[in-house]
């Protein structure tokens, strides 16, 4: 399946596998955890080393299920802008309307939220980097030293932080928004065949996992 | 000759290496400042004088090339790096988006707080950058964010100059000030530099502003150091320098125009008074 979508996307085998990358060592570990730690019968024994069969399909299910996890999450950021993440979000949840939840004003916060992380990183390099010309120390120290060292980066960063969503509710009321009753989108978002040919195989795949549940090699 | 503050040698930076998006920014630099010279830096958006300037306190590490600060490399040591913060203050642009402490006093003491001085030493210095900044010292006690967006600009460049560095690098200190305030801040720039005797470096997009009151000016584009003299000898590149976007003073542009009218004024004239000159000058020889 994971395969399957990789090929369909445009996202090349390349960046995926340079994404695992960072996590190799967690791979690793678990894969030979797994492997040493399980108890059944013995194939290869070695010093204190002892090597099952169930170990080793146990490594394989637990090493195939991170690489799955981490890849299907990777396919979904590198395949869907945040903007038709939120607005794909806030389709499927729309039914919670009736029950008076604010769905609309919650997607809108969290598009917004997520378009001024790399805003705030920039500001936070800005604001350190000016401490950091008046001599601050912000790596040296013990930990009381070194959270006392945050304060001078992090009063700053909130005050431009709070500004700007004073900011930002000001334009956004000066060009007459007011949430989301009757308001039309620039991108309608609809159901393509190829959409539910997805949902059908990830249904599809749901229900032989849990067919297969119970049967081990 | 004494041996120069501030010296680059082949500095270059590039920023990103070894990715797609890597870009060079500053590119094989020799540059020197003398102690107690006022230059400017000027060049447009992306000619990397802000990544050149960073150079200088060592915020940024150079990908090849030196910086020396009194004839040593400033990169020698970690400790020696932070001491040499101290001795060149840097003041970056919008710089009162760095104040934090409740009152003014204190955020101007943290610079020198931070240099391990004495509090009487501290004290001292904090009236003396208030000073140099025209802050009067009933401010002392009330919180920087109930200044107005001069005020703060004066406290921030007033945090630095308490550590009296003996370069002051300023990065457009006067961007987005009125005319009133902008004048207030380039005249308490002068008046450190007059009194302390130290290296000013101002980076600018002002060429009114450059041209007032540095005495030497390089001239920044795609990386490397394009011009390098006085007012007088780079505005006469009138032409170049607006070929690379850049502006010139008024009275430069003036000058310009006349001579490609056929006027003889002279090359070097940059200030309105030194135009009104010259054309008096022209005018008493047409008349003899």
């Amino acid at each position: 399946m994971a395969v399957l979508f990789i090929a369909v996307s445009t996202v090349s085998v390349k960046t995926i596998l340079s994404g695992l990358k960072p996590l190799i060592i967690i791979i690793v570990l678990t894969g030979l955890l797994n492997m040493f730690y399980t108890s059944g019968t013995v194939l290869v024994e070695f010093w204190i080393i002892k090597i099952t069969r169930e170990g080793i399909i146990n490594a394989a299910y637990m090493v195939s299920r991170i690489i799955m996890l981490i890849t299907a999450t990777f396919m979904l950021t590198y395949t869907t802008s945040p903007l038709s993440l939120t607005d794909g979000l806030e389709r499927l949840l729309s039914f919670l309307k009736r029950f008076k939840v604010p769905i609309h004003e919650l997607s809108m916060m969290m598009s917004i939220a997520l378009r001024f992380i790399p805003t705030l990183i920039e500001e936070t390099g800005k604001i350190m980097n000016a401490q950091n010309a008046r001599g601050a120390d912000f790596d040296t120290g013990g930990l009381v030293k070194k959270a006392k060292a945050m304060i001078p980066l992090l009063v700053p960063l909130f005050i431009s932080a709070f500004k700007r969503a004073d900011e930002l509710a000001v334009a956004m009321e000066s060009r007459c928004y007011h949430g989301g009753e009757g308001r039309t989108r620039m991108r309608v978002l609809r159901m393509r065949a190829a959409d539910w040919v997805v949902i059908a195989l990830s249904i599809m795949l749901c229900v032989a996992s849990w067919l297969l549940r119970g049967v081990t090699l | 000759m004494s041996v120069p503050i501030l010296k680059t040698e082949g500095l270059t930076h590039v920023y990103s290496q070894g990715t797609p998006f890597e870009t060079t920014a500053v590119e094989n630099v020799d540059f020197q400042a003398e102690r107690g010279e006022y230059l400017a830096v000027i060049g447009h958006t992306g000619s990397g004088k802000s990544t050149f300037i960073q150079h200088l306190n060592g915020l940024i590490r150079p990908t090849s090339g030196r910086v020396l600060f009194d004839g040593e490399d400033i990169s020698k040591s970690k400790e020696k790096l932070r001491n040499i913060r101290f001795k060149v203050g840097m003041v970056f642009q919008y710089p009162e988006y760095q104040l934090f402490e409740e009152t003014v006093y204190k955020d101007i003491a943290y610079g020198p707080g931070n240099m391990k001085l004495s509090k009487s030493e501290i004290d001292e210095r904090v009236r003396e950058a208030a000073a140099f900044t025209g802050l009067s010292e009933d401010l002392f006690e009330k919180s920087p964010f109930e200044l107005s967006g001069g005020q703060k600009r004066r406290v921030a460049i007033a945090g630095i100059m308490a550590m009296r560095p003996e370069v002051l690098i300023l990065d457009e200190p006067t961007a987005g000030l009125d005319p009133v305030g902008r004048e207030d801040i380039l005249a308490n720039i002068r008046k450190y530099h007059d009194s302390m005797g130290s290296t000013i470096i101002m980076v600018s997009h002002s060429m009114e502003e450059v041209a007032k009151n540095a005495q030497r000016l390089v001239v920044m584009s795609g990386g490397h150091i394009v011009m390098d003299g006085s007012p007088a000898q780079v505005f006469e590149h009138g032409r170049e320098l607006t070929e690379m976007g850049l502006d010139i003073p008024i009275a430069a542009q003036i000058a310009m125009k006349l001579r490609d009218m056929g006027l003889s004024v002279d090359k070097s004239v940059f200030t309105v008074k030194q135009l009104a000159d010259s054309l008096v000058r022209m005018g008493r020889k047409d008349c003899d």
